[in-house]
């Protein structure tokens, strides 16, 4: 019990918190707090994999949490009819001859020795696919974006349950992940890391400006939910009866009929919000708890064994006969496709998706400053940075705000330094942020919960 | 007069804009290729950096403009550089004896020194947007061009104009002489020579009793100069704005990539390959295959190889292509 008491200790401060936050803030708030932290725990797992486990640096999170977020909208959005009559061959067609070059190039590769004559077939055999794809796919995405523009113009998804996307949005990452760590594993880790952060930003200029994907830059809004809708709970008689019960004592308190209903109302339009985040927050926990299980299982098994092996000592691995190029590519794939599901969860609780709002600050750098303020290789670790990080990016500001208010308290209203201080409260987000991310790396490196060796 | 006509239009929308936007590049990329060659990690605050010196000057354009200083008909934030980079001088340095010295006194592996720069990164985006803000902010002041489209078309009785700004000219200007100044130093003098040996073989250098004191203090001088100068001139033909700079970080990183890290030729050279790369196949050539082409074959779409939309994609495209088939870049850079 001893060894955990230090987890035990740092995620009670978090629980603590976090119910601070409540009591002061709103619980609506607090609840939206939890559901962001569980979901950036989810990605921060996935980067511990990488980064902990086998220490392959990816900086290409923005790109999987983005395509698991199209995975949402292409899974859950009804299809739109009309859409897929007009274009909807063309584009499988387009499908066709993507899925047909990738079968003769890799005929190509085969059949044809290494020479000038193959680079030139390869060569030939793309650009003649390219202009191909671009003749028959125009018309077609032409005619699928004019199809009422301001509301679809896309071909919309497949109208399965939402829940299923966050397993496709897996999937979806991880195939990215396999075409990436085919191109840029062999590489040295820091250019590892440029590498799939540049690739990580063509994956999202796609999704931006493929309109007939997924609307790119004009958004997909109202998503299906996995939770009940707020205006369904606040006709249904037993959610009112709950509320009713469960604020009994301040309702009696009232005497007035016609206050206690209005009291009574706005009580249910509150309880409304925090159940629905409340349903949120128990189906993440329950995904964080199965990938903590698993991970940790990963972690202390043979193979777990094995891939810390090869992150300490690749030369020696190998000699041992392990086959660390295809151990990285495995673990590259498994990590990210945990992130795709974070990035879906995270389309499917906001219920939209912006393509426009992926930016490598807030998708790459902070899940990374998590990963290494909360610890690499533990797992418990990343749960842990993904909570206290994203707990200090949202409540940076209102705390600058204090501290600001607190120093120029003897300046006057009109001080322009104190307002241009105000103004720019929402920046220290950022400075609190890189300030903590140099201490840790200074006096802690090995993160708050360091990785711990249990000898078997 | 049509084929003249044609080399007009491509050198009024494509060729010139490209050279002024690879100069830009090519300045940022030499940064980055120092940095990585004498200091041995990959900066991602690269883009923050460039900005925090072009903040200095567009503060100090803002003050001089105020007390009625100006440069005639060039632009007053060409007075300001020197303060600038003095700024930024003393911004490297501090933040050197801070943060980054522990690390390489430590002997600290590149990755961990990458991830250190990514927390430089976000405390200098902060420091910037508390001293000036996210928005956009514009300081060009003096003449705006130096040749009118109206004016040419009078001059030379064609039908397409040719536009010069006095940004572009400054910045291939410029340009040219600071980085020929660099390449001068680093060639022929002892210092320079001491800092490429350093580069070479740290141990070696070190033997043959090269102060790496010295090195790095020089490394981060000549990296403020190019910061500041690169970040100004970005800012003179566009405009500043602290998010462009840091997503100009990635275009820089692939020019460097491309031209071979820790190679400064090659980095200036890449920074062109992107520009040239970024802005011809973004462009669309319908008006100029009207022009050289007859009649009869008349293109009637746009004949654009990509939407100006995946500007950024390409020159990461490139980077992936030439990682795959050139790893240690165009030039013979560091190995990978």
């Amino acid at each position: 019990m001893r060894q955990y008491s230090n987890v035990i200790t740092a995620y009670l401060i978090m629980t603590i918190l976090i119910i601070l936050v409540g009591v002061f803030q709103s619980w609506a708030i607090a609840l939206t707090i939890l559901n962001y932290c569980l979901i950036s725990a989810v990605m921060t797992m996935g980067a511990n994999i990488q980064w902990g486990y086998a220490g392959l640096i990816n900086f290409g999170i923005m790109g999987y949490t983005a395509l698991g977020g199209l995975a949402v909208v292409l899974v859950s959005v009804a299809p739109v009819g009309e859409a897929w009559k007009l274009g909807g061959l063309n584009m499988m067609i387009c499908v066709g001859i993507i899925v047909g070059m990738i079968f003769l190039i890799r005929y190509v590769l085969k059949k044809i020795e290494k020479s000038k004559k193959r680079s030139y077939l390869i060569a030939a055999i793309i650009v003649i696919g390219l202009l191909l794809l671009r003749f028959i796919s125009a018309p077609a995405i032409e005619s699928i974006e004019s199809v009422e523009p301001a509301k679809t113009g896309f071909l919309g998804g497949l109208g399965m349950p939402v829940l299923f996307s966050w397993i496709v949005g897996g999937f979806f990452a991880g195939g990215l992940a396999y075409i990436i760590g085919k191109i840029a594993l062999g590489l040295r880790a820091d250019y590892l890391a440029i590498a799939t952060l540049l690739i990580a930003e063509i994956v999202v200029s796609i999704v931006k400006h493929e309109e007939w994907l997924a609307r790119g830059v004009k958004n997909v809004i109202g998503l299906k939910r996995p939770a009940p809708y707020e205006i369904d709970l606040q006709t249904s008689p037993w959610f009112i009866n709950l509320v009713e019960k469960f604020h009994s004592a301040k309702l009696e308190l009232i005497n007035s009929i016609s206050e206690r209903q209005d009291m009574l109302n706005q009580m249910v339009i509150d309880a409304s919000s925090i159940y629905v985040k409340l349903c949120f927050s128990g189906l993440f926990l329950t995904v964080v708890i199965i990938l903590l299980i698993i991970t940790q299982k990963a972690l202390y098994s043979p193979w777990g064994r094995k891939m810390r092996a090869i992150r300490d000592n690749e030369e020696a691995a190998s000699a041992m006969g392990k086959n660390v190029v295809k151990e990285h590519l495995l673990i590259f794939i498994l990590g990210s496709a945990v992130v795709g599901i974070a990035g879906a969860m995270m389309v499917t609780h906001d219920g939209l998706f912006t393509p426009g709002s992926y930016r490598p600050m807030r998708y790459t750098f902070v899940i990374w400053v998590m990963v290494i303020v909360g610890g690499t290789g533990n797992n418990f670790g990343a749960i842990l940075g993904g909570f206290a990080v994203w707990f200090l990016w949202v409540q940076a500001a209102p705390i600058a705000l204090f501290v600001i208010n607190l120093l120029t308290s003897h300046l006057p209203e009109t001080n322009e330094i104190k307002i241009h201080l105000i103004n720019s409260a929402p920046y220290f987000r950022f400075l609190l942020v890189g300030i903590g991310l140099l201490l840790i790396m200074r006096y802690r490196p090995r993160g708050i919960l360091p990785e711990k060796i249990i000898k078997q | 007069m049509d084929l003249l006509n044609a080399i007009i239009l491509l050198l009024n929308y494509t060729v010139i804009p490209a050279l002024t936007y690879g100069s830009q590049l090519a300045l940022g990329a030499i940064f980055v290729t120092l940095v990585y060659g004498i200091l041995r990690f990959a900066n991602f605050a690269t883009g923050d950096m460039m900005s925090f010196g072009t903040m200095f000057a567009v503060l100090l354009t803002y003050y001089f403009q105020s007390l009625g200083i100006s440069f005639g008909v060039l632009p007053t934030a060409l007075l300001t550089i020197p303060f600038a980079i003095f700024m930024m001088i003393l911004y490297m340095l501090t933040i050197d004896k801070f943060v980054f010295s522990y690390y390489r006194v430590k002997k600290s592996p590149p990755v961990q020194l990458a991830m250190v720069s990514v927390g430089v990164m976000f405390v200098t985006q902060a420091i910037i947007r508390i001293i000036i803000g996210p928005s956009d902010k514009r300081f060009l002041d003096g003449e705006k061009f130096i040749l009118k489209a109206t004016e040419f078309k009078e001059m030379t009785g064609l039908n397409e104009g040719l536009t010069i700004k006095s940004t572009q000219v400054i910045t291939i200007f410029v340009t040219l002489i600071v980085v020929s100044i660099m390449f001068w130093f680093l060639n022929k003098t002892k210092t320079g020579t001491s800092m490429r040996a350093y580069s070479d073989n740290e141990d070696l250098a070190l033997l043959s009793g090269i102060d790496p004191k010295k090195v790095v203090l020089i490394t981060w001088v000549i990296a403020g100069v190019l910061a500041t100068i690169g970040g100004i001139l970005y800012g003179l033909d566009k405009s500043y704005r602290p998010f462009v700079y840091f997503n100009n970080m990635l275009p820089i990183f692939a020019a460097a990539i491309v031209g071979g890290i820790g190679n400064p030729y090659g980095a200036f050279f890449g920074g062109y390959v992107i520009a040239f790369a970024e802005i011809f196949l973004t462009y669309a050539y319908k008006r100029f295959f009207i022009y050289i082409l007859p009649d009869s074959l008349e293109p009637n779409s746009m004949i654009q190889l990509l939407s100006t939309d995946y500007k950024f994609a390409i020159s990461f495209s490139i980077l992936v292509i030439v990682l795959l088939f050139r790893p240690s870049g165009i030039f013979e850079g560091k190995k990978i």
